[in-house]
């Protein structure tokens, strides 16, 4: 391909991302003129039809914005409302929290690295077409799913839209002995995410390094997951009540779904690889040594590596899954009161693939009266744009076949979902 | 479901099954990979020509089998469910958004352009309906399958009773027969708590009442449901016209009965 004419990269239905959504990119020679990453998905407005209902019923609604990440919803929920409200839980159910979440962690990242990541390293279209040549991996993947899932249908009752979260606590808890019968799974899990990690090692990464403002959330004393300070590599450190003073959600054309951007600064990334390169000290033992021996050491600033830190990040949720259980006491009670009281709380906690921000002022009823929740992906749109400006400039000399399917991977490391941040992926390269 | 005997196709092709989204959570098109144990046996029985959430080859139709997620909010998604019905020879719509318009039918009780003030900056830039609507309101379908989400074992079910031309083995009864198959005790009748499993459809295996809180209505109406009744029940149990309707508007708002029934002890 020569440096001359325009020409357009564009993809109408990014596939093996969650949602729907469309990437168009305009070329002129080897300099990027436009990027759009167009979000088609209908827009559904939770934030405006939960107003008017009761905080209780929040986490089942907002579950259903994402059927990926679901207790991602629910952990916001209940976290925020209950800053509202000023009530504090029992540690058994802090505890039980973080399980609840590492199940999800375990069942959404296992999905992302095999079934939706790995056929374009291998150079499959489906992780079907993959398990003809590679049934034992697709096999090992469907079993460390199934485990994640295990853990979210045990406490939850079902791995989608799960039905125990509550206000306080839980509507039930586990017994010690139902926990314990998910041990030796986990161990297997455990293994098979350390041997994900070397195999994720084996794969070949593009040359494509990016000076990001990862932004995570951080806590002293574990690998931060629903409580903690938000904080980036540029230097921000706030409590989630401050989000929205720095934080700025934009309405742009070309989206059904809001970008963010840090309020003075632009764009930032959230996800596997902010809460790695943020966290790496906080992750246990047996998860850093496999990074290192991966050769994987923060800051690691290459996007399509995050298929390795998500394999890292698996040997994390395996290993605190199993310390929970092994230290589990049931609390004296599932919840504790949640009475009406007016307020207004925040809560940010990290979903599979970043951080997701809850907001909710309660009248003295207990009925919310506004609701405002920035998924990641929405705080990720912005980011993906500037990188595929950056990616589609390397790619300017190759076959355009080639170049649409290299830059819908750079769009699938971020393992975006769009029913989160509204839905679905399309590629539109367009090249003079 | 379509009664027409299948079509012989040349030997060793399989049948086809496309899967299409509209507005949802992408949580029932999940379900077909959340069937770890049954979907490499899936995959060996059917062509996964449509799939977009699992696969980059998007093979043309027609398809044998359409499965259809989400509700249909704009103008380009009730224009594109027509060119989907075209292509499939059957319908299958799956959950809450496909057979009852979903959560975000909640819009069809509200002015849709304030909600989109609420969520947008840029009113303009949205183009939305003003209901969000069930498939069936825009073309005939074939076969509805309950649940926000659905079932993953009703799902495989349905696709394998569809292939052989049968009819699918799912239940349309309520949540409280499988309250008493569980051996529960009545969590309305011994601790006062709000249920709607009476009026609701089984296919969840009865649990919220099994987790120790009342059903709350995912699988929509159960065939012959009675929501007077119960909402004189619920009166008794205390709860106001305000909470009864709420309980009614959630997942299914927008299925007939429950509709109803949310409006009856709220005028709107």
């Amino acid at each position: 391909m020569s440096g001359r004419g325009t020409r357009t990269i564009k993809v109408d239905t990014l596939a093996r991302v969650e949602g729907e959504g469309a990437l168009y990119i305009k070329m002129a020679g080897d300099r990027v003129s436009d990027v759009k990453l167009r979000i088609y998905e209908p827009p559904r407005m939770f934030e405006a039809f939960l107003r008017g209902r009761h905080f209780s019923e929040a986490p089942d609604i907002t579950a259903r914005i994402c059927g990926i990440c679901p207790i991602a919803y629910q952990m916001s929920a209940v976290h925020a409302i209950e800053r509202a409200l000023g009530i504090k839980v029992d540690p058994a159910v802090r505890l039980l929290r973080r399980l609840f979440y590492c199940g999800e962690w375990i069942e959404s990242h296992a999905l992302h690295i095999y079934m939706l990541h790995a056929p374009d390293f291998l150079g499959y279209q489906d992780v079907i077409e993959m398990a003809k040549d590679h049934r034992e991996v697709v096999e090992k993947a469907l079993r460390l799913k199934k485990i994640g899932n295990r853990i979210v249908q045990l406490m939850g009752g079902r791995e989608i839209h799960p039905i125990s979260a509550a206000v306080g606590g839980f509507y039930k808890v586990p017994g010690k002995a139902q926990l314990r019968e998910l041990m030796g799974d986990l161990q297997w899990a455990l293994n098979t995410s350390l041997e994900a990690v070397r195999w994720t090692s084996t794969l070949q990464f593009p040359d494509f390094e990016q000076d990001y403002e990862f932004v995570a959330l951080r806590n002293p004393s574990e690998y931060a997951l629903c409580e903690g300070r938000l904080v980036s590599n540029h230097g921000l450190d706030i409590d989630p009540a401050e989000y929205e003073d720095r934080f700025a959600e934009l309405h742009v054309k070309h989206s059904n779904a809001l970008h963010s951007v840090v309020r003075g600064r632009g764009s930032y990334l959230v996800g596997p690889l902010a809460r790695f390169n943020l966290n790496f000290d906080k992750l246990p033992e047996t998860a850093r040594q496999a990074a290192t021996e991966a050769k994987l050491v923060p800051p690691v600033k290459n996007l399509f590596r995050s298929i390795q830190v998500r394999a890292v990040e698996l040997v994390f949720a395996c290993v605190e899954a199993l310390r929970i259980i092994a230290e589990y006491e049931p609390p004296s009670a599932p919840r504790v009161d949640a009475p009406n009281r007016r307020g207004v709380g925040q809560a940010i906690t990290e979903a599979p693939r970043g951080i997701l921000y809850h907001r909710y002022a309660v009248d003295e009823k207990g009925t919310i009266v506004t609701a405002k929740i920035v998924p990641p992906t929405s705080q990720n749109q912005r980011r993906i744009e500037d990188d595929l400006r950056e990616y589609a400039a390397q790619l300017a000399a190759w076959p355009l076949e080639e170049a649409t399917w290299k830059c819908e991977q750079a769009v699938r490391c971020y393992d975006p979902c769009i029913s989160c941040a509204t839905h679905f992926l399309k590629v539109i390269i367009e090249r003079e | 479901m379509s009664s027409e005997p299948k079509r012989k196709k040349k030997a060793g092709a399989k049948p086809t099954i496309g899967v299409f989204k509209f507005a949802s959570c992408d949580g029932c098109q999940l379900s077909l990979l959340d069937a770890e144990d049954e979907l490499l046996g899936v995959v060996g029985a059917v062509e996964i020509a449509y799939f977009p959430e699992a696969s980059r080859n998007m093979v043309d139709g027609p398809y044998d089998i359409g499965l259809v997620e989400g509700s249909i909010t704009t103008h380009h998604d009730a224009e594109r469910i027509q060119e989907v019905r075209r292509k499939c020879k059957t319908l299958i719509t799956l959950g809450a958004c496909a057979t009852a318009g979903g959560i975000q039918a909640l819009r069809n009780w509200k002015d849709v352009d304030e909600f989109i003030r609420v969520v947008y900056a840029t009113p303009q830039f949205v183009s939305t309906l003003k209901l969000s609507t069930p498939i069936a309101e825009h073309v005939p379908v074939d076969f509805e399958l309950r649940g926000c989400p659905i079932n993953k074992y009703q799902l495989i079910e349905l696709i394998s009773a569809t292939l052989a031309g049968r009819k699918p083995n799912i239940p349309t009864y309520s949540v409280c027969m499988e309250c008493k198959r569980k051996a529960n005790v009545c969590i309305s009748v011994a601790r006062g708590i709000a249920c709607l499993g009476p009026v609701t459809q089984a296919g969840c295996g009865a649990l919220c009442p099994s987790y120790d809180r009342g059903c709350y209505g995912c699988f929509g109406p159960m065939e012959t449901p009675n929501t007077a009744s119960l909402t004189s029940q619920f009166r008794v149990l205390g709860q106001s016209d305000d909470q009864i309707s709420r309980a009614f508007r959630s997942f299914n708002a927008w299925a007939w009965q429950f509709r109803r029934a949310s409006e009856e002890c709220k005028p709107t």
